[in-house]
């Protein structure tokens, strides 16, 4: 797999670490919302949007759109642009 | 029809004719009182005791493509009991007891070898974490013993012991742990439940859940609409998906792990060995071929396939912990879609519909569990209380965090394994 | 068998080798197989169930018959493809699976057995008798089993193995060399794009090579030898040769062996990683055997094998030959047979209508049903008049058709689908994004259409990445191809392979259906079909063809093939290249390194770093005594230990206060310049990551530490912190751990000592404990920092990385001088323990900071990560095992690391299991074991007693739990 980095350009896979689902942070004491921050996950089969750092090269976290199915990469953009 | 040498020998005389099919291929019928959802390894073995254990058989095993299609014909065909934490301990200690008479039970030979499993260490506290491991499982009334260098190197002598990255000190032995025919072992389990009068649908799609009052009532499927009183979801990396038919989102994600197979051998390896500083394991099949695998891709995936840098990774383990294997050429890669659960241990457990229950989550290590997890979850099905092997396989234990089985310690984030 | 004349073999250059002990010559350009058969060896190995004598059936990697081993002993290569071997000087090849060898098999006898070796027949017996303690699979059954099976052997040594890998980026990669990918090659270089050619052949030009037939009006082989030669003069084609792709992977990523020539210096393979923006994918076909009684003969060989052994080897396979087919090229076959001046004994073309311009006994409309001998004797020729005719013949060519090489496109999940013109399977559209099939592979037939689609291909990959090729001109050649049809099952008894490799016959596949192993993927696992070192090249389609027989159904209605990486069997030593020895990990070495072992000490690996473990004196004979002795310079005068591997992460901004605030449990905003605080990390689950020290050097400007091990996963998650969760604060983060070396200066002499280093010595009353600042070494700017992992009165000092070496040494002279001396792990560990500190043995990834006594350092007044979650009820449940310390207290003295607590008269089983021992230590200083455990209530059972148990070193010990400081609760000493 390769995805290209917005600072660094195309790389390959093993240039980064995936981080998770984008999921908002809660808020305040535990409950339902921080169970399912931690936890619950839609798991789609098909387009995913994702957490990526690009950890050995410029270190930035990413934002990755990528189809579980076909690891097909639609986007890739810095944490900064784009709501989650 | 019993299957032993003499009818082999009976059969082989007369051309082969005698033998007929494993399991029947039944029209699926308008309602069930217990609907499986997924026939693989656990599906077939759930459906399996339940015939056997609770008597009853009006249960159907709906599969999307083929029998043992899954997880269950795509492993490493580990077969261990080396579990520390209370929860996981006694599962896969009653799991193995139940590989241990599963021959005598399906009249199928799964060719479960109890060949013995090696736990490397390469440090003091590798090895008092393993010490742990090891007094666990004594604690749970199994087998484990520590071998120092010496020893070790009596039975593996082809180990780099010196030169590797990660020097070898000695090992946790497990002589009960071995390997089976993974194949069989979803057949045996096919053949024994519809032997019993359960009937196993394949080509048969689940497209919906039905319920009624927070309550389920049957299936919407690719051959037609199913009622059933009960309902299990048990598709291991395709739980997510089933349980959103009941409006369900679970503590699961699905990654891939790749596995490999070499071309056959003459004996090299007689055991299973588990090199924990490269997420490597290996033995070698009856037919001669290695069999290993290592970790994660570490990328959510329902590919059943996986990218180089892992392979690599694989390889260069196996390259820096016994090189003889270098010789070794890999014939065939494949990728199981893992359902990773947040602390690493499974899940089963009633859903919070009712009639729905789930078993899932097992991570990369569900062959060893196939007859402990058809036992437990049929035990569940039949009588609504977990069986005591698995009264820790609670799907509260996250929300709670009462009860968590992190076994590796890497924390109850998906993210984290 | 004999040597012909003409072919692409150097005969000014013999070659001798050596096969199953006895001396052979052949010559530069013959593969082992070509050479033996030139040599009148015709049995090269045995089959993996039956044992029966096999021979050549391919000339290609496809090859399932003829496995060999190459070289005796250490590095000794099993499962070699004579195919594929290229004969080199003092090559020593050896026959496998046969005892004592492949000419003459005791196990033969197998064959005779083989009506009760049916499919699965195993899955139905070996499972009894049952006698007690007695397992007859394990001792019994299986090692029978697992003797019989298997191929080669592999040798036990440790022999490291020349391999490398390497990547490689280009445009255009164009698989395989036939007419096809010639083609595309040459239109995209011309175009002036990146190529990459590859080819697993020696010599590219696939059939060209092995059929007669002309291109541009020369020989295919002289066409293709001139395209390559000049590919290889343009500086934007790499050609590479004996480089076979062997898997396809995300993103236009491609794998690829090179059996790289040998020579010195050389590697024996190479492992490619080729990223190519676009793929012509120009692999070609692979012949089908014919399922017909016996067809596993040596002697029975694909038709297109044959004339690649006398055209390109210039090797006749045979006397006298039966040619069987049902398409134009068995004539082919019979003709250039016959030039070679090779008896033709019959040519049989299934089709009805077909007619012979050749002087051969001609059947139209016949089939072959079988061969006999041992080795070909005879062909059993079913005439189209139903006369069944016995022709003497030593060999028998035959072709059920051709499959392309559809594998590369299947390894991405696409299947291909079923074309029932060409009774084949060919690539699905889009199968491999950027990879276009052209030629055979995607079903053309002519030489003519290759080229043509091979051009066309790499116009349309070139269009796709925005260049404009000019297509060349197409050379003439071969442009018809005469009907033909697919040869499947041949009537007749006896048995009809279909696996060569791994012995699977018809009448297998047709039990499997009996036994309602009717999914195409049942009846593979069930039977093994497809599971050989072969991968069902030579015979999945026809397996298939007979499970459609066998149940009633189309081909296509009963499935289809696919296949999985690697496209031929790849060596774990060139996937792996680089992996052995201590190439598997990187190794990490601290500034101090050289001192550590110049002083002796045996280093031991922590995380990827390595770390002196003790420092032996002369007269030690224990690592306790040097340890205990150690133990003492810090207790009693001055230590010094190389702390460097802590990792260490430079934090600035604005906001870098408030964004400590956040990843540490404990509020930091708070810290003042010039000085250093404990802090505890928590992962978002609530249970803690990692500690360390936070020490803020001015303001905005901090340097925390990590623990070792976790250096790498803290840093990862303070970015995400900062990047993702909170991108409202203005804040720097730089991993530094590598830019300074730190050296810890411990106990009551460390300040006297530290005096003497620094340029300007500290002042009394300065650096309280939990100071930081800058100072000066010998002109040096470096870092102090008041913080002690002992418990004593203790320094850090950092120095940039260059001087680190020259400062430790400085130090441990001057430590020495004073009675004191360096210290390592052991020791390190010792005074931490005898402290109640802790370490990732504490911190195992599953514990609480109320575990571990820390849940004060949870601030109640601010976010942090981890503090919701760690609100959980089940993580703050009293009945939750606890940090405790306990010491023996009776009989027994000693503590052991993994051993469980119980209540001192329970048994020792799980479900009295209250506790477990985390780390234990031999104090010089008390006289006795310590040690750290997780108790369940544990800080509630002060002075109550416990068992601890330790099976596995049959160890049990009386203990009595404590408050985990066994020494200096109060902390005065590091105070002070």
């Amino acid at each position: 797999m390769r995805l290209t980095c917005p600072h660094c350009g195309e790389r390959d896979l093993r240039e980064f670490t995936f981080g998770g689902a984008t999921l908002t942070r809660p808020e305040g004491d535990w409950g339902p919302d921080w169970d399912a921050y931690i936890h619950l996950r839609e798991n789609p089969a098909g387009l995913s949007r994702e957490y990526w750092t690009h950890d050995m090269g410029c270190a930035a976290w990413l934002l990755v759109e990528r189809d579980t199915v076909t690891h097909d990469i639609r986007a890739v953009r810095p944490v900064g642009e784009g709501a989650p | 029809m019993r299957f032993n040498a003499l009818r082999v020998l009976k059969e082989g005389l007369t051309g082969n004719r005698g033998w007929g099919p494993h399991w029947r291929d039944p029209e699926p019928k308008p309602a069930y009182d217990i609907v499986i959802i997924g026939g693989g390894g656990h599906g077939l073995a759930t459906a399996f005791y339940l015939a056997k254990e609770h008597g009853l058989t009006n249960v159907a095993v709906l599969e999307k493509g083929y029998l043992g299609g899954g997880n269950v014909g795509r492993n490493t065909t580990i077969v261990r009991a080396n579990y520390f934490l209370p929860g996981n301990s006694e599962f896969y200690s009653h799991s193995l007891k139940l590989w241990e008479t599963l021959e005598d039970d399906l009249n199928y030979n799964v060719m479960h070898s109890q060949r013995g499993l090696f736990n490397l260490y390469h440090s003091d506290g590798q090895r008092d974490a393993i010490v742990r491991r090891g007094n666990a499982m004594i604690n749970q009334g199994d087998d484990a013993f520590l071998l120092d260098r010496a020893a070790l190197e009596k039975k593996l002598p082809f180990l780099d012991y010196d030169n590797g990255r990660f020097p070898i000190h000695g090992a946790l032995y497990h002589p009960r742990g071995g390997t089976a025919r993974h194949d069989a072992v979803a057949w045996g389990f096919a053949r024994g439940a519809s032997d019993r009068g359960v009937d196993l649908i394949q080509n048969c799609e689940v497209t919906g859940i039905d319920t009624e009052g927070g309550a389920v009532t049957g299936v919407q499927t690719t051959r037609g609409a199913i009622r059933a009183r009960k309902v299990a979801i048990v598709t291991a990396g395709r739980s997510g998906q089933v349980a959103a038919l009941a409006g369900l989102r679970l503590p699961i994600e699905s990654h891939v792990l790749q596995a490999f197979v070499t071309e056959g051998l003459k004996p090299v390896i007689d055991n299973v060995i588990t090199f924990g500083m490269g997420h490597f394991y290996i033995s070698q099949s009856d037919k001669g071929g290695l069999v290993f695998g290592g970790d994660l891709d570490f990328y959510p995936s329902y590919a059943q396939r996986g990218n180089l840098p892992t392979v690599e990774h694989v390889m260069e383990a196996g390259m820096t912990l016994m090189p003889m294997i270098g010789r070794a050429k890999v014939l065939r890669s494949w990728g199981g879609i893992m359902d990773m659960t947040p602390d690493g241990s499974p899940i089963i457990d009633r859903a919070p519909v009712d009639g729905l229950y789930l078993d899932c989550g097992w991570c990369y290590g569900g062959f060893k569990a196939v007859p402990g997890s058809g036992f437990a979850l049929a035990h569940l099905l039949a009588t609504d209380r977990p069986h005591d092997s698995a009264t820790g396989f609670r799907l509260d234990r996250f929300t709670t965090g009462r009860g968590l089985m992190d076994e590796e310690g890497k924390g109850a984030q998906h993210n984290l394994h | 068998m004999k040597r012909i004349d003409g072919g692409l073999i150097d005969r000014d250059h013999p070659v001798d080798f050596r096969f199953d002990g006895h001396a052979y010559q052949g010559f530069a350009g013959d593969t082992l197989a070509s050479a033996l058969l030139a040599n009148g060896q015709r049995v090269l190995g045995r089959s993996f169930k039956y044992h029966r004598p096999r021979g050549v059936l391919s000339a290609g990697s496809e090859e399932p018959n003829a496995l060999v081993t190459l070289g005796l002993g250490a590095g000794s290569e099993p499962n070699a493809r004579a195919t594929m071997v290229e004969i080199r000087q003092g090559l020593e090849a050896f026959g496998q699976n046969g005892f004592p060898n492949v000419g003459f098999d005791l196990m033969e006898v197998n064959d005779l057995f083989a009506p009760f070796f049916s499919a699965g027949f195993y899955y139905k017996t070996f499972m009894g008798p049952k006698l007690p303690g007695w397992r007859v699979w394990e001792r019994v059954f299986e090692p029978v089993i697992r003797r019989a099976a298997g191929l080669g052997r592999l040798d036990r040594t440790k022999t490291p193995i020349a391999t490398e890998k390497a990547y490689a980026f280009c445009d255009l990669l164009v698989i395989g060399g036939g007419p096809t990918g010639l083609m595309a090659a040459l239109t995209a270089a011309e175009a002036g794009a990146d190529v990459i050619l590859a080819d697993e052949d020696h010599l590219p030009g696939g059939r060209l090579n092995g059929d007669r037939q002309e291109v541009g009006g020369q020989s295919g082989a002289d066409w293709a030898a001139g395209i390559v030669a000049q590919l290889a003069s343009m500086p934007n084609v790499r050609v590479m040769t004996r480089t076979t792709v062997t898997g396809v992977y995300d993103q236009g990523t491609y794998g690829a062996l090179e059996r790289v020539v040998p020579g010195r210096g050389r590697p024996e393979e190479t492992f490619w990683r080729i990223t190519a923006r676009r793929a012509v994918l120009a692999a070609g076909g692979i012949e089908r055997p014919v399922a017909l009684a016996n067809n596993d003969r040596p002697g029975v060989m694909l038709s297109g094998a044959v004339r690649t052994y006398v055209n390109r080897y210039a090797v006749a396979p045979g006397r006298s030959a039966v040619v069987f087919g049902a398409s134009d090229e068995a004539h082919r076959t019979a003709a250039d047979l016959l030039r070679a001046g090779v008896h033709v004994a019959a040519l049989v073309d299934a089709r009805p209508g077909a007619t012979c311009d050749l002087t051969v006994r001609f059947h139209a409309g016949g089939l072959v049903e079988g061969v006999q001998g041992r080795e070909v004797e005879s062909v059993a020729i079913r005439r189209a008049d139903g006369v069944l005719e016995k022709v003497q013949a030593d060999l028998l060519a035959f072709s059920g058709g051709w499959n392309p090489s559809v594998h590369l496109t299947c390894h991405l999940n696409g299947r291909p689908v079923w074309r029932d013109d060409i009774a084949a399977f060919v690539p699905s559209e889009g199968a491999v994004p950027g990879l276009i099939p052209a030629g055979a592979c995607n079903g053309e037939a002519t030489t003519f259409a290759c080229l043509s689609a091979g051009r066309d291909a790499a116009v349309q990959a070139l269009a796709n990445l925005g260049r404009q090729a000019t297509p060349p001109d197409l050379p003439q050649a071969e442009d018809t191809a005469g009907e033909g049809r697919p040869l499947w099952v041949m009537p007749g008894k006896g048995r009809k392979w279909l696996d060569f490799q791994n012995d699977v016959t018809v009448k297998d596949v047709e039990l499997a259906a009996r036994e309602n192993f009717r999914s195409v993927e049942h009846m593979k696992r069930y039977t093994t079909q497809g599971m050989a070192p072969d991968q069902g090249k030579t015979g999945n389609v026809a397996a298939l063809a007979a499970l459609a027989d066998a149940t009633g159904r189309s081909i296509p209605g009963t499935g289809t093939t696919t296949y999985r990486p690697p496209f031929v069997p790849v060596s774990i030593a060139a996937l792996g290249a680089g992996g052995q020895g201590k190439g598997f990990a990187a190794e990490r070495f601290t500034a101090a390194h050289p001192v550590a072992l110049s002083m002796g000490a045996p280093m031991i690996e922590a995380g990827l770093w390595y770390r002196p473990s003790y420092f032996p004196k002369s007269g030690e004979q224990t690592w306790r005594e040097s340890c205990d002795r150690e133990v003492g310079y810090v207790r009693n005068a001055v230590g010094i230990c190389d702390v460097s591997t802590l990792g260490k992460i430079d934090v600035q901004g604005p906001d870098a206060a408030a964004f400590l605030d956040f990843v540490y449990t404990n509020n930091m905003s708070t810290l003042k310049p010039g000085n250093t605080r404990y802090g505890l990390m928590l992962r978002e689950d609530g249970h803690v990551m990692d500690d360390g020290t936070c020490a803020c050097l001015g303001e905005g400007h901090y340097v925390v530490s990590t623990t070792t091990a976790a250096a790498g996963e803290v840093m990862r998650h303070m970015e995400f912190a900062a990047q993702v969760l909170r991108p409202d604060l203005d804040v720097r983060l730089a991993s530094v751990t590598e830019h300074w070396a730190q050296t810890a200066i411990a106990g009551p002499q460390s300040r006297e000592l530290l005096n003497e280093v620094l340029d300007t010595p500290l002042a009394d009353g300065d650096w309280p404990f939990m100071a930081c600042g800058e100072v000066s070494v010998g002109g040096i700017a470096a870092r102090l920092f008041r913080i002690s992992f002992s418990g004593e009165h203790a320094y850090e000092i950092a120095v940039p990385a260059r001087y680190g070496e020259s400062l430790f040494r400085c130090l441990v002279t001057k430590a020495e001088a004073r009675g004191g001396g360096v210290y390592g792990m052991e020791a390190l560990n010792v005074l931490r323990i005898e402290k109640g500190l802790l370490t990732h043995a504490e911190l195992d990834g599953r514990t609480t900071a109320y575990d571990l006594g820390l849940a004060g350092m949870m601030s109640k007044k601010k976010d942090f990560i981890g503090r919701a979650a760690a609100g959980r009820e089940g993580l703050t449940d009293p009945t939750r095992p606890r940090l405790v310390g306990i010491k023996p207290v009776g009989a027994v003295q000693q503590l052991t690391s993994g051993a469980f607590l119980f209540e001192p008269e329970a048994e020792a089983t799980r479900v009295n299991a209250q506790g477990t021992v985390s780390s234990v230590a031999f104090s010089p200083t008390l006289g006795h074991f310590v040690g750290l455990a997780l108790l369940t209530e544990g800080p509630e059972r002060y002075g109550e007693k416990v068992r601890m148990v330790d099976h596995l070193r049959g160890v049990s010990t009386l203990c009595e739990v404590v408050h985990p400081a066994f020494l200096d609760p109060d902390g005065g000493r590091a105070r002070g």
